[in-house]
């Protein structure tokens, strides 16, 4: 009877339970090439800039001087191509998206990495 | 003769949430003449190909429409190919179809949703949204992406899809059509439906031939037009059929959707067990010099992607004709004599996409 039509349909939902994620409780898993956010290994840059030429966006500046990287989270369009063409692969593309921001919290998108000279260690610098 | 009274439709509507902005000019409760405007939301994306090379605008190109994305990828970069005379490899040809069907998928159960969102329908929304799902998966899982794919590129495709995952595509589509099934059937046969559109927004033959309009707005109306029948990418190995209703109201409009859809499911299938090995992309080199006019069907119709390129790594000229822009004059003829109430649901019937016309 096509009165009843989606009654087949209703009744399975509410068998089934929420087709959402019930969010805070469980996590959405992301797929292994999701294409989250751009990370860089600092210890593998060469500095060429290769990716901040390549970007479409402008979102990525490299400094040789005082060897750092810096790319705009939020100019970022997550197109993959400075980790296609990066010459050591030290950049990688997390399936993690970068966190949401606030107006006020705009400045925090500029993500910037820089690498201690070898005189002074070589571990890789965080800098906001 | 009753007066004549101006109400205002858009750019904020409930049913549209698109800036499209109509003067309806009504006598009582019937509709006389009907003003469009647009460009509430222009972002002179055309304009910006003098700033950004060939191969970056790919990445504009993909963000000109959310739900068609992929199409206007395509478009452009087969123009871009076809003046720089490249020989795209046959696996990526194919894989471009298999993509370009999974967005009409996804952008008619999108449309049914709104649909139904338009009647009132709310449970049969949902579903639909939920239905969407499946192939937003799909999406991430091959291309890394929901809506925005990023995966077409000059010369073939970024991504390629191992045998294994094209199998399992092809299952869960299949899963899918069998709850499509369920859902179509209410939109074939549910009463409130059919009485609020069959017989209404009706476009004879030879108005829609003559005003200009593609895609289901067309085939709805009897003329068979479908550009995938021209043999771009993979179609020419693939059986192609146009979907053609006779009757020419929201109705038929409703049943093209519903069939193509089907169709476009049918197609990966075709696809899927004819996709050759090889390569998927080709290096470039090279600058563009020439001009050509491509011919994509995307969802709401043909759109049309002209490059000029003047020999620099910078084009001259980048114009899209979306089939939201042809279908508008067709949208008027229709709304002209309608009731006041009908008009959501003719112009949702008509898929409109604003951010595609506001290129």
């Amino acid at each position: 009877m096509r009165l009843f039509t989606m009654t087949k349909i209703v009744t399975k939902n509410l068998l089934s339970g929420p087709a959402t994620l019930m969010y805070p409780k469980k996590k959405r898993s992301f797929t292994p090439i999701t294409r989250g956010r751009v990370e860089v290994d600092i210890d593998k840059c060469i500095f060429c800039g290769m990716c901040s030429r390549r970007c479409p966006t402008y979102a990525i500046k490299v400094t040789k001087n005082c060897k750092e990287w810096q790319i705009d989270r939020l100019k970022c369009c997550t197109c993959n191509l400075c980790v296609e063409i990066c010459p050591v692969k030290c950049l990688s593309m997390e399936n993690q998206y970068s966190p949401a921001l606030t107006q006020a919290e705009k400045p925090e998108a500029i993500y910037t990495v820089r690498r201690e000279t070898e005189a002074s260690g070589t571990s890789d610098h965080q800098v906001k | 003769m009753a007066r004549k009274n101006v109400i205002p439709f858009g750019p904020q509507h409930p049913v549209l949430p698109e800036p499209i902005h109509f003067d309806l000019v009504t006598e009582d409760e019937k509709i006389v003449d009907a003003l469009p405007s647009i460009s509430y939301v222009h972002r002179g994306l055309e304009r910006l190909i003098e700033k950004r090379d060939f191969v970056d605008f790919v990445h504009v190109a993909d963000r000109i429409c959310g739900l068609c994305s992929f199409m206007h990828c395509l478009g452009y970069c087969q123009a871009i190919e076809e003046i720089m005379k490249i020989e795209v490899p046959e696996r990526s040809l194919y894989l471009r179809s298999i993509w370009a069907e999974l967005s009409r998928i996804h952008s008619h159960i999108f449309w049914f949703g709104a649909a139904a969102d338009a009647f009132g329908f709310e449970s049969l929304f949902m579903q639909s949204l939920r239905l969407r799902e499946v192939v937003l998966d799909i999406f991430e899982k091959t291309t890394g992406a929901r809506v925005i794919l990023g995966v077409c590129k000059v010369g073939g495709v970024r991504r390629d899809i191992e045998t294994e995952a094209l199998k399992e595509i092809v299952n869960r589509l299949n899963s899918l059509k069998v709850q499509l099934d369920e859902l179509s059937a209410v939109f074939m046969n549910d009463y409130s439906i059919k009485h609020r559109l069959v017989g209404v927004g009706y476009i004879s033959r030879e108005d829609a031939y003559t005003l200009g309009c593609v895609g289901p707005m067309a085939r709805a109306s009897g003329l068979a037009m479908d550009m995938r029948t021209l043999g771009y990418a993979a179609y020419k190995y693939l059986e192609v059929e146009p979907m053609v209703e006779s009757s020419g109201d929201c109705y038929a409009r409703c049943l093209v959707r519903i069939r193509e859809t089907f169709h476009s499911i049918d197609l990966i299938r075709q696809a899927v067990g004819k996709i050759p090995e090889g390569p998927v992309d080709l290096k470039v080199k090279g600058t563009p010099n020439g001009e050509y006019f491509s011919r994509v069907e995307q969802p709401r119709g043909e759109v049309i992607h002209y490059v000029k390129g003047n020999g620099s790594k910078f084009l001259q000229r980048f114009r899209v004709r979306v089939p939201t822009f042809s279908n508008i004059p067709a949208m008027i003829k229709v709304l002209k004599g309608s009731e006041v109430a009908d008009v959501p649901n003719i112009i949702l019937t008509l898929d409109p996409c604003i951010s595609c016309t506001e290129r």
